[in-house]
């Protein structure tokens, strides 16, 4: 009983404390370096929970999540950019015979402008998207195969318009935040701890929604879509709604995210890194709100471990890593822990069925076995 | 007047390697509701198939037969696309036919692991593959010139479809096909062996791959990520066209050649691909599950 007690507190209210403690007091006992890594990989983890509201609860897989991160990403590396230059032309854009600002940055001068755009056009995209797919009913991996073109879409004119996105090399060498000096330790710990209480709120944000009747909802859909139909829900708007908050999540993600590392370039919103998102959520358990943090963090915490030691064996991990789960995991590292749980809770109630079965007869015990 | 034939020309070509390689994306999606994301590195090893025959000719045959290597590679590369297919399904895919979207995640890690591997065995950069003597040149019809290779591709692609549609109307393996496709518990009681048919159809599928990338040695030298520039327009054909019959592929994989090649040639290449993306959503406003498919009271 005590036990038990115990660990229903553990696992909630006091482990998210105490995890948000942690992250708090890391810059005293990280190393500027491995402040930034967590820092980059906690922004990854608000995208992830976004995901996981998407795919987990909803049962709507999108391998187009790296299009909503570049775009939050892109808004703030332009208003970053802009800062740097003091207004003037960047320096790709003067290289390819550019004379003024094209009318898609002037909006970014603006840094706040350029936040809530971070925000709004990674989430109005979207949008349309979703309206458009959901509402004729195109679902499951129609739906799937539609997200991964977008991506293919969107790469292919950021690398093509290369006046105005700056091609391959992407958005980089930025100077000031608001006046600050982005590159300095000073800045970078705000930053962190700015990602670290945006990661917590959204985390909060989203367990109140799941938890109420919303997720309830979400959930129906996911395991019915059409008896939900039947029930007077229209699951399209929900799957649309869904689909908008989660791209609007992966574009803070990467705003955050740009601000961490200072480069976007259409290599890290591709294909590959888009999928590698999915990934994120399936290796810490989809359904649940903690799992895809931790899948992000551990996941790129093994990708940069395997990156400085041996390079080509990351993508056969990365390979097989996606084997793996979904074959032998489908529920994740969540789903192993729950697992574990559930085998103790066997263990205890088998022992206090002995223990009662020494007062009463034995039948009694097999029988109320076979029920459970 | 003849850019307009040209145009033509090579969207007909394009549609006819989107088909080579959507017809067995169709037919295993149709059949066990499966998509497979290693598509694309069934057409890969199709092209390092291509590779090794051409060095092995190039080595150990007498210069004069050297033309000959492409035709052998091309029912080889089909064989071992096949093979590999066959070692995909049995291993993997069968454990997944209740779970689409996990399928795709897996076959995407099997992908990824094919691409990482070729990586390794033939180095990151592209290799070239030299077209067969026959095969260089093209067809003079007035001033128009039509390359020997792009209507070699257009004629491999309209065999293959013939053969399949023979094997899938008139053989009886092919109405088991057809049946397990339709209903798939009715097939059963019936006495086919899904999983029999499962398997075969399944290697069919890779198999045509392994033949498309032979295709693709014809047009460009060939690199570990060859099959990745074309699987996304193949799952389009896909989308476009419905599943249940091989006509739907067949218009979708003409409709978005032709699209893709008459919008890149209005515009450029990378706003052509957005044009042609818009065009599909537009599409699919109009038709939700494409243009052919298959009736049913079933709900999910």
């Amino acid at each position: 009983m005590q036990k038990a007690i115990y660990q229903s507190v553990f696992n909630n209210k006091v482990l998210f404390t105490f995890i948000l403690l942690i992250l708090l007091l890391a810059p005293l006992f990280l190393s500027d370096f491995r402040l930034n890594l967590l820092g980059k990989f906690l922004a990854f983890a608000i995208l992830a929970i976004g995901l996981d509201l998407l795919w987990g609860y909803t049962g709507v897989l999108s391998l187009g999540h790296g299009i909503f991160f570049g775009l939050g990403a892109y808004c703030m590396a332009m208003y970053l950019k802009l800062e740097a230059t003091g207004g003037k032309l960047p320096d790709f854009m003067t290289w390819s015979g550019m004379q003024e600002l094209p009318l898609i940055w002037l909006p970014f001068q603006y840094p706040i402008v350029a936040i809530i755009l971070g925000i709004l056009l990674p989430a109005a995209i979207a949008f349309l998207l979703g309206y458009l797919t959901f509402r004729n009913r195109i679902n499951g991996v129609y739906f799937t195969i539609l997200s991964q073109a977008l991506v293919l879409v969107v790469v292919t004119l950021f690398i093509g318009q290369q006046n105005i996105t700056g091609g391959t090399s992407g958005v980089t060498n930025f100077e000031t935040f608001f006046g600050f000096h982005v590159n300095s330790s000073s800045t970078q710990t705000v930053i962190y701890l700015i990602t670290v209480v945006v990661l917590a709120s959204v985390f909060l944000g989203c367990r109140k929604l799941v938890k109420g009747r919303l997720g309830n909802v979400l959930v129906g859909v996911r395991d019915g879509e059409n008896r939900m139909r039947f029930l007077g829900y229209n699951p399209s708007n929900y799957k649309t709604f869904v689909y908008t908050l989660s791209g609007g999540l992966a574009g803070l993600a990467g705003m955050l995210f740009v601000l961490q590392v200072g480069i976007i370039s259409p290599t890290m919103i591709g294909i590959i890194p888009s999928i590698e998102m999915v990934l994120w959520v399936a290796l810490g358990g989809r359904g649940t709100l903690i799992g895809p943090v931790i899948g992000a963090v551990f996941v790129n915490a093994a990708k940069t471990g395997f990156s400085e030691s041996y390079p080509e064996y990351w993508t056969y991990f990365l390979g097989a890593l996606f084997v793996i789960v979904v074959v032998f995991l489908p529920k994740g590292l969540m789903g192993l822990v729950e697992m574990i749980q559930e085998r103790r809770r066997k263990v205890d109630v088998k022992q206090s069925g002995i223990k009662e079965s020494n007062i009463k007869e034995s039948s009694s015990v097999e029988v109320e076995k076979n029920y459970s | 007047m003849t850019q307009i034939i040209l145009t033509l020309f090579n969207g007909l070509s394009l549609g006819s390697i989107l088909l080579l390689i959507a017809l067995g994306l169709a037919i295993t999606f149709g059949l066990m509701n499966v998509i497979n994301m290693a598509h694309g590195e069934l057409i890969m090893i199709g092209a390092y198939v291509t590779y090794v025959m051409q060095n092995l000719f190039l080595n150990y045959a007498p210069q004069q037969y050297f033309d000959l290597y492409f035709i052998l590679s091309i029912p080889i590369a089909l064989l071992i696309a096949a093979g590999v297919g066959m070692i995909l399904e049995f291993s993997l895919i069968r454990f997944l036919y209740r779970r689409p979207l996990d399928s795709l995640l897996a076959t995407w890690g099997v992908g990824l692991m094919l691409q990482q591997l070729a990586r390794s065995i033939f180095g990151a950069p592209n290799v070239g593959v030299q077209s067969p003597s026959f095969l260089n040149g093209g067809l003079e019809v007035g001033t128009l010139l039509f390359p020997y290779s792009r209507l070699f591709i257009i004629g491999l692609s309209i065999v293959c479809l013939v053969s399949i549609y023979y094997y899938f109307y008139r053989t009886s393996s092919g109405r088991r096909v057809r049946a397990v496709m339709q209903n798939r518990q009715m097939a059963e009681c019936l006495g086919v062996s899904t999983r029999k048919v499962d398997l075969i159809t399944f290697a069919i599928g890779s198999g045509f791959a392994g033949v498309a990338g032979c295709a693709l040695t014809l047009l460009g030298a060939i690199g570990p990520t060859i099959g990745t520039n074309y699987i996304i327009d193949a799952f389009m054909v896909v989308v476009v066209g419905g599943v249940g019959a091989l006509f739907g592929a067949v218009a979708g994989a003409l409709g978005i050649g032709f699209f893709n090649t008459v919008f890149e040639y209005v515009t450029n290449a990378s706003l052509g691909k957005v044009l042609i993306f818009l065009l599909i959503i537009a599409f699919l406003q109009w038709r939700p599950s494409g243009l052919v498919t298959s009736r049913s009271r079933s709900l999910d």
